[in-house]
């Protein structure tokens, strides 16, 4: 029984970082940062409030979430794409763009600084944490169904086969007729949708928007794309781990056994570690980060 | 000008040219790359002034009542001009500690953490020192200790950038949650005073505040650090320009391989960088703790990193444009809490935000149509 509320609570801290770890590795795979997922996810979060306050539909506040998320990666794909501007400087732009946009509008439409009313969602709110709860809400499905589909996407499709040739070698990709750019956009925009997904689940999971809700989360979904290796399987076990650690934390609060503080540090400290090559070399793709000219 | 810095204009790899013909083109590739450096941001600024009417229209608010408020709010008192100098004293050091290392074609994203280490540095020291020691002479030991707090956390990812080839980028983000969550463990396990989130106060070694000098400042927490950000500034322009570790680290920052093939050591010159990035940020932690509220407090920080990075960038990673730049962006975020009665504070969130992305984007677009436009007029 432990075991299961256990491994229920971790599933539900990890949908949200399964989400938006699948769009970072889309991202990253065809050489696109993956900094702005913290930014797609508040803005998806934001979006998938306000729509489902206004419309009283938790599904069109999903959909809101998807498209909220794409306007943003639209942003940073044409910035870094179009404009060949610095992704690491976009990146940080759009997420504190995504920061700033969330609370003026929070104020605009809510007049509230700290957060919004209260919205439907998909469970009642009183469920609980159980799987009973879990297994009502389609968005976890989702979340379990997004990192085999992207590891199919990317593997055992024309699509994923040109995503990686443009993220390694990007003349190489283009001298063969790839559409360097506009795989690019394709890729950003799908991992744009998909962490505004992580973000509606976060937001309609806690039944509001709250300021900086996704509290680091982005960057953790980052650090599990990069301690997967950039490998949809690896990274999603990646989110699992850092969830089963915080949820481990979130039980043993109280007995004061390992301060919360350290438990925050694990995923990143993890990445480091992976980054530095110390259990297995994590090597990224070749192009990531370079926008060059095809 | 150009006979003592030789990265600039001479890196194209142009075919050389006769000395009076050298002389002309010096000063039209000096002009031009003036001209690359200021219509970015110009181009920014306009754009988060329309940003910002729509969004002031939005609120039902007339955009010239704003801009009047903001400006009266920021410049137009002494008090508000005080906040504005404070503010500007942390971005300079983190705006300087970035452009460090985008010099050195490093990206130092760890400012913010850097930063808060160093003032907790700072704050652990002052709590040891005896009661009453003058101030000038446990300035140093202030400042030493900052920056060594600061220069431990941006020596990791220079360390490991220079070792394991880690990305930097990756590293100073993932290191500036590892060292928010330490300091703020330590800082409420064992140093904060009960029921606060800082320390106790420290006993010597205040800096004065402008207002000691200046009455009408009253209220303001602009203090004597400005005086170390103007030292910074000299101290960053004199290291890049004139000393032969700065020219290397230009060099590097350029064109690695090129440097490496000339001889310099591209590892050595990568973990110094950031480790000096990193001291400099945390000797801006000066700022809060030995000049406004004399104890660290958890958070005091928070998005000084980031906003350094927009400085940096605005600034042009120039010590004068970075000055210029830190003054610009405290102004825009004093200016959120002058107008907040009008439009929501939030606006100027969104504003920082468009004017690094419009900055970002229009730099390298700025460059294309200066050179084909110089390009079609040489024809």
């Amino acid at each position: 029984m432990i075991a299961l509320a256990f491994f229920a609570q971790t599933l539900r801290i990890a949908i949200p970082y399964l989400l938006a770890a699948a769009g970072g590795v889309m991202s990253e795979r065809a050489g696109l940062i993956g900094l702005t997922l913290e930014g797609y996810m508040l803005g998806g979060a934001f979006c998938a409030v306000a729509a489902s306050f206004a419309s009283g539909s938790p599904w069109l506040g999903v959909l809101a979430a998807v498209a909220g998320g794409a306007l943003l990666a639209l942003l940073y794909a044409v910035s870094a794409i179009r404009f060949r501007a610095d992704q690491v400087v976009v990146g940080i732009a759009i997420n504190l763009l995504a920061i700033g946009l969330t609370r003026f509008l929070l104020r605009l439409f809510f007049d509230s600084s700290s957060n919004s009313p209260r919205v439907a969602g998909f469970t009642s709110q009183g469920s609980g944490t159980g799987f009973g709860a879990l297994v009502q809400n389609p968005v976890v499905w989702l979340g379990i169904a997004v990192i085999p589909a992207a590891a199919w996407l990317l593997y055992r499709t024309p699509f994923g086969l040109r995503v990686r040739a443009v993220g390694e070698h990007p003349a190489a990709a283009a001298s063969v007729g790839v559409p360097v750019a506009r795989v690019r956009y394709l890729a950003v925009l799908v991992s744009g949708m998909l962490a505004g997904l992580g973000g509606a689940y976060l937001a309609l999971d806690q039944h509001q928007f709250t300021d900086g809700m996704t509290a680091g989360r982005g960057f953790i979904a980052l650090a599990a794309t990069i301690f997967g290796r950039w490998d949809p399987l690896r990274a999603g076990l990646a989110c699992l781990l850092f969830a089963a650690a915080e949820t481990l934390q979130i039980q043993l609060q109280g007995t004061q056994a390992i301060p919360s503080q350290f438990v925050e540090m694990i995923p990143y400290a993890l990445t480091i570690v992976a980054l530095a090559g110390v259990v297995g070399r994590a090597v990224a793709p070749a192009a990531l980060g370079k926008t060059t000219i095809e | 000008m150009s006979t003592t810095d030789p990265t600039i204009a001479r890196v194209g790899g142009d075919t050389p040219t006769p000395a009076a013909a050298s002389a002309v083109s010096d000063r039209a590739s000096r002009r031009a790359s003036i001209e690359e450096a200021v219509l970015p941001p110009l181009v920014a600024l306009l754009l988060a002034a329309v940003v910002g009417d729509v969004l002031i229209l939005s609120f039902g608010q007339s955009p010239g009542a704003v801009y009047r408020l903001l400006v009266d709010g920021t410049w137009g008192n002494a008090y508000g001009f005080g906040q504005v100098l404070y503010k500007a004293t942390t971005l300079v050091f983190t705006g300087l500690a970035v452009a460090l290392g985008l010099r050195a074609g490093l990206f130092n994203i760890g400012a913010e953490s850097q930063l808060a280490a160093g003032g907790f540095c700072a704050a652990i020291v002052g709590l040891l020192l005896p009661v009453g020691i003058p101030s000038l002479l446990c300035l140093p030991i202030y400042i030493l200790a900052a920056a060594l707090g600061g220069g431990v956390v941006g020596a990791v990812p220079g360390v490991l950038k220079a070792r394991f080839g880690a990305h930097e980028v990756i590293v100073t983000i993932m290191l500036n949650f590892i060292v928010l969550a330490l300091l703020n463990y330590l800082t409420s396990t064992r140093l904060h005073v009960p029921d606060t989130l800082h320390t106790a106060e420290i006993g010597s070694g205040v800096l004065p505040r402008v207002s000691d000098v200046v009455p009408s400042f009253q209220g303001s927490a602009a203090n004597a650090t400005i005086l170390l950000a103007l030292l910074a500034m000299i101290a960053l322009w004199w290291f890049l320009f004139r000393t032969r570790r700065g020219f290397e680290l230009r060099a590097v920052g350029l064109q690695p391989h090129a440097a490496e093939y000339a001889g310099v050591h591209v590892g050595s010159v990568t973990w110094r960088a950031l480790s000096i990035s990193g001291a400099i940020a945390g000797i801006g932690g000066l700022n809060y703790v030995l000049g406004y509220k004399h104890y660290y407090e958890e958070g005091f920080a928070t998005g000084a990193g980031f906003l350094g990075i927009a400085v940096a960038l605005v600034g042009r990673s120039h010590p004068i444009g970075i000055g210029l730049a830190a003054l610009l962006f405290a102004t825009l975020s004093q200016g959120g809490l002058a107008v907040n009665a009008l439009v929501p504070k939030q606006m100027v969130d969104v504003l920082q935000a468009v004017v690094i992305l419009a900055v970002a984007t229009s730099v390298p677009e700025v460059r294309r149509l200066l050179r084909g436009a110089r390009r079609s007029a040489e024809r």
